[in-house]
């Protein structure tokens, strides 16, 4: 690939709205499902990012344990409910390496609570690695960097 | 409004007596929810008598290497000296009082403050002022300094520091008794075995905002009733079970205190693999989030967490071990800092798993997430319903040491201390 054709990036903006349609809907089920079975998936702080600490607030590496998250959220978890909203960036590309598409994204999620107000709830950007597979574009590394300094209480559902 | 109404009345700022029905087993709201018992809770816990958490030697390994952190509400930094000596000194510049240092981290060869340029040592020593002795013109000095200005009296506020397996304490009283008194014999055994003296290699951080009373997370840690019950993760994989065989045990003040505890079925990793559950249906996709291997140093217990009184909870979870710092912000609101670590002699692969147990703790982890969440709520009705109380009655009403976990002893215990100390 040497440059995206038409196609390829209307298929990739589609897979970004697609994602965060899919975390905001409520059907857990339909997150792993963005990635291939040996992915990555990490939400982590900025800080540890920036400064080379491995920690992750979350950190998983195969398609297995992001449905591993999806019976915690529904199953285990003990939370209080809430809503979420994903507002994301057109993806920039960065890097263009055989059929592996490297880009990011800035996005906000705001969350609301029952009967409480909308608040931004975290902020950042994701840097992907997609991947050509049968099925469409898959996410084969997604590192959620956020620079949100403190987290509101708990995090429950997938960003 | 009243005219007749006196002003002191209005604004008042004097908590009522509070009213303890019985021992420490009836905890009033009001000690959740009253900002000026907050007020002496920061004096008498944060700022005198003991000793406060700020960080591990790890983080600060080369000279001049710093980290800003708080000790109750008051921000201190501490700091390697370019002589390799520890330091702890409040962030807040003796002139106008500027909390100068803004960075998180960094190294430094001085602390300056950017509004006058106040100049210090890294060991807190005022080193000089911009124009102390005045500025000349037509070769007199006009203003400057009163001359018996002393630059000795004019340092940073500088804390007594304690460091004791490579984690660091400090404290604003230095008439306070030694780090290993404070902790007492019982509770320094538990803090020996996790810091047995191995240089420590930082992970990374988690940081949370928890809109509850600083205490609500001691007391979460001094609860050995909930983990089995709220934490389905625990329960099913025998992590953390009231029929697990364990001990409580506190200090002779009843302030700190471990739980200790030994996972029923510990042991070989081909066990946890083939995790059989009491919840029959939960069954991991990815078995590697329980890849658990014993490690040396545990001799025996797979879980121990200790609660030193007030700033910190010392986490040993199978092979993820923390500190959760606690920094409080008002009464009804404390940050939560979680700095995971491991050890100098960890292969990759103990690294890699420490990483990925990780997953359980933090502000989004299968078991801790929902800590919070609880907590949030407690608080929620300690503001509203004012003048109740809670009921800590499991185990018994009295305080003492246990060979189980089905009581509250733990609890009780540390508000009997909060008496002895804030009622005096």
């Amino acid at each position: 690939m040497s440059a995206l054709g038409f196609d390829d990036w209307y298929a990739l903006t589609q897979l970004y709205a697609d994602y965060a349609s899919a975390v905001d809907s409520g059907d857990w089920d339909l997150w792993p499902e963005f990635f291939t079975d040996d992915c990555v998936y990490r939400l982590q702080p900025r800080e540890n990012f920036e400064r080379g600490l491995p920690l992750a607030t979350l950190r998983f590496e195969s398609k297995g344990m992001l449905k591993d998250r999806v019976y915690g959220i529904r199953e285990t978890l003990f939370h209080d409910p809430y809503y979420q909203r994903h507002i994301v960036g057109t993806p920039v590309i960065r890097k263009l390496d055989g059929d592996r598409i490297h880009a990011e994204a800035n996005y906000a999620v705001i969350r609301t609570k029952l009967s409480a107000l909308s608040t931004v709830f975290n902020a950042g950007r994701t840097l992907d690695e997609i991947v050509r597979t049968p099925a469409g574009f898959k996410f084969a590394s997604r590192l959620v960097i956020y620079d949100s300094e403190m987290i509101p209480n708990s995090i429950i559902y997938p960003i | 409004m009243n005219a007749s109404i006196p002003l002191s009345d209005l604004v008042s700022t004097a908590s009522p007596p509070l009213n303890w029905e019985s021992g420490t087993s009836r905890i009033p709201f009001a000690v959740y929810n009253d900002p000026a018992l907050h007020a002496r809770e920061l004096q008498r816990f944060f700022y005198e008598q003991h000793w406060c958490y700020v960080g591990l030697e790890a983080e600060i390994p080369n000279p001049g290497d710093y980290k800003r952190t708080e000790i109750g509400e008051r921000s201190v930094i501490l700091v390697r000296a370019l002589d390799g000596a520890i330091h702890v000194v409040e962030n807040a510049c003796a002139h106008r009082g500027v909390a100068f240092c803004r960075a998180r981290s960094g190294n430094a060869q001085a602390f300056v403050c950017p509004y006058h340029q106040w100049n210090y040592a890294l060991d807190g020593r005022l080193r000089g002022v911009p124009m102390r002795h005045g500025v000349k013109r037509d070769g007199v000095a006009q203003g400057g300094m009163p001359v018996d200005f002393n630059l000795a009296d004019h340092g940073l506020t500088r804390l007594k520091v304690a460091t004791r397996g490579g984690v660091v304490f400090a404290s604003f009283d230095h008439d306070i008794e030694p780090f290993e008194d404070f902790l007492g014999p019982d509770i320094l055994r538990y803090f020996d075995r996790l810091f047995d003296g191995r240089r420590l290699t930082i992970l990374g951080y988690n940081r949370q905002r928890i809109p509850g009373n600083w205490k609500l997370m001691q007391e979460n840690i001094k609860d050995p009733y909930h983990p089995g019950l709220l934490h389905t993760w625990f329960v099913t994989f025998g992590l953390w079970r009231a029929d697990n065989e364990s001990r409580l045990v506190m200090d002779r003040h009843h302030r700190h205190a471990a739980m200790i505890s030994t996972r029923g079925n510990a042991g070989k990793v081909s066990e946890v693999s083939q995790v059989s559950s009491f919840k029959q249906t939960m069954r991991l996709h990815d078995p590697r989030f329980l890849d658990i291997v014993p490690e040396p140093w545990w001799n025996g217990p797979t879980a121990v967490m200790t609660t030193l009184f007030p700033s910190v909870i010392l986490q040993q979870q199978v092979n993820s071990v923390s500190t959760r710092q606690i920094v409080p912000d008002d009464h009804g609101h404390f940050d939560f800092v979680w700095t995971h670590f491991g050890f100098e002699d960890d292969t990759p692969e103990m690294t890699e798993r420490r990483l990925r147990q990780a997953n359980l703790f933090g502000p989004a982890g299968f078991v801790s997430a929902d800590d919070g969440e609880v907590i949030e709520f407690s608080q929620q009705t300690f503001e509203a319903k004012r003048g109740h109380r809670t009921v800590a009655e499991l185990g018994g009403r009295d305080v003492g040491n246990t060979d189980h976990m089905v009581t509250e002893t733990l609890i009780r215990g540390m508000y009997r201390y909060w008496r002895a100390v804030i009622e005096r």
